[in-house]
């Protein structure tokens, strides 16, 4: 199946591993050349399809971390203990090796920009990845609205982009980057110190902006205090979009 | 384990030109009008289950095997897309 995409329908592209970037212990980035790569929005993802010699196929989705540099994309992926795909893209794959993926997909969780109003993102572990690309995307095209990130993890080294996201927000005044450490926290850390919940969502996203569009992604559960809530602080649901992962086979 | 649309944007992009995410479908039972990317879904092997997030009925199944796709779309009372090209 793979080979030149087929006019308008999705079909499967050949990603070639580049590198490999170590982001936490348990994460990496995989930085990918896929040829016929059209290009893609802040927020989508891609299907990922491994077959072995035996013609099994594994197949999962993964958000894309970065805004698209030609032929060149990021995504971001978390080692799952039982994994069937995510111990070989992170262990096993190596630069010039090659697998199947296709994407771009998804127009429901995708930021629009300037037209979507103040961004407002809730992450949750890995969970931060599609969210990530919409701030890279919007430093990077210089995109003037206001954002915010809430962003929960278990300890300071599960922080996925910690650096980069410190350094975006030191440098932008209309950017404020908030964490929470849910099980572990460094000595003198000054962050939340707990699993998010109805009075951090209001101390960091404030009062409900009606132009404001909020981004929530994360594992179920996590989604679902958030999502929640964010409706019971009063924000608009059809403003609030949200991203469960798990392990989403097709 | 529940998911939203955007975890079948794929699979609905094998069967779809347009983009089926930001499609909206009507709920047969309660009426509720969603995009198809807020619908809740359950993505367990052999297929996937889309439910309504407001009353929970079944509003779409889809199987596929290696050579077939089923989509059944009993509980949806009217998907409306985007015209290909607009």
């Amino acid at each position: 199946m793979a080979g030149a995409a087929v006019l308008g329908r999705l079909s499967w592209l050949l990603a070639e591993l580049v590198e490999t970037v170590r982001e936490t212990p348990r994460v990496v980035s995989l930085v990918l050349d896929v040829p016929g790569w059209a290009g893609h929005r802040p927020g989508q993802h891609v299907d990922v399809r491994l077959t072995a010699e035996d013609g099994y196929q594994a197949q999962r989705s993964y958000s894309l971390a970065a805004p698209a540099a030609g032929e060149r994309l990021v995504i971001t992926v978390e080692q799952l203990e039982d994994g069937e795909v995510s111990p070989f893209l992170v262990e096993e794959l190596r630069p010039g090796e090659r697998f199947e993926l296709r994407g771009p997909i998804g127009g429901y969780f995708v930021w629009d920009g300037a037209a979507d109003g103040p961004l407002q993102l809730v992450a949750g572990g890995s969970g931060i990845a599609p969210l990530m690309a919409m701030l890279r995307h919007r430093a990077e095209a210089a995109v003037d609205v206001p954002a915010t990130l809430l962003y929960s993890s278990r300890t300071l080294e599960d922080v996925i982009y910690r650096e980069e996201l410190g350094r975006l927000a030191e440098g932008d005044s209309a950017l404020t980057v908030a964490h929470t450490l849910t099980r572990a926290q460094p000595d003198g850390w000054e962050g939340y110190a707990r699993r998010i919940d109805g009075e951090m969502l209001r101390e960091v996203l404030g009062p409900p902006d009606s132009g404001a569009t909020t981004f929530v992604c994360g594992p179920t559960r996590f989604v679902e205090v958030a999502a929640d809530g964010l409706v019971g602080l009063g924000y608009d649901p059809s403003r609030v979009r949200t991203e469960r992962f798990g392990p989403s086979g097709r | 384990m529940k998911l939203d649309g955007n975890a079948i944007g794929g699979l609905l992009g094998e069967i779809f030109v347009e983009e089926l995410t930001i499609a909206r479908s009507t709920c047969g039972s309660c009426g509720a009008v969603r995009e198809v990317g807020a619908l809740s879904v359950y993505a367990q092997a052999p297929g996937a289950v889309v439910r309504c997030p407001d009353c929970d009925a079944v509003l779409l199944r889809i199987v596929r095997s290696e050579s077939r796709i089923w989509l059944e779309l009993q509980g949806v009372s009217c998907l409306e897309l985007r015209a290909p090209g607009v």
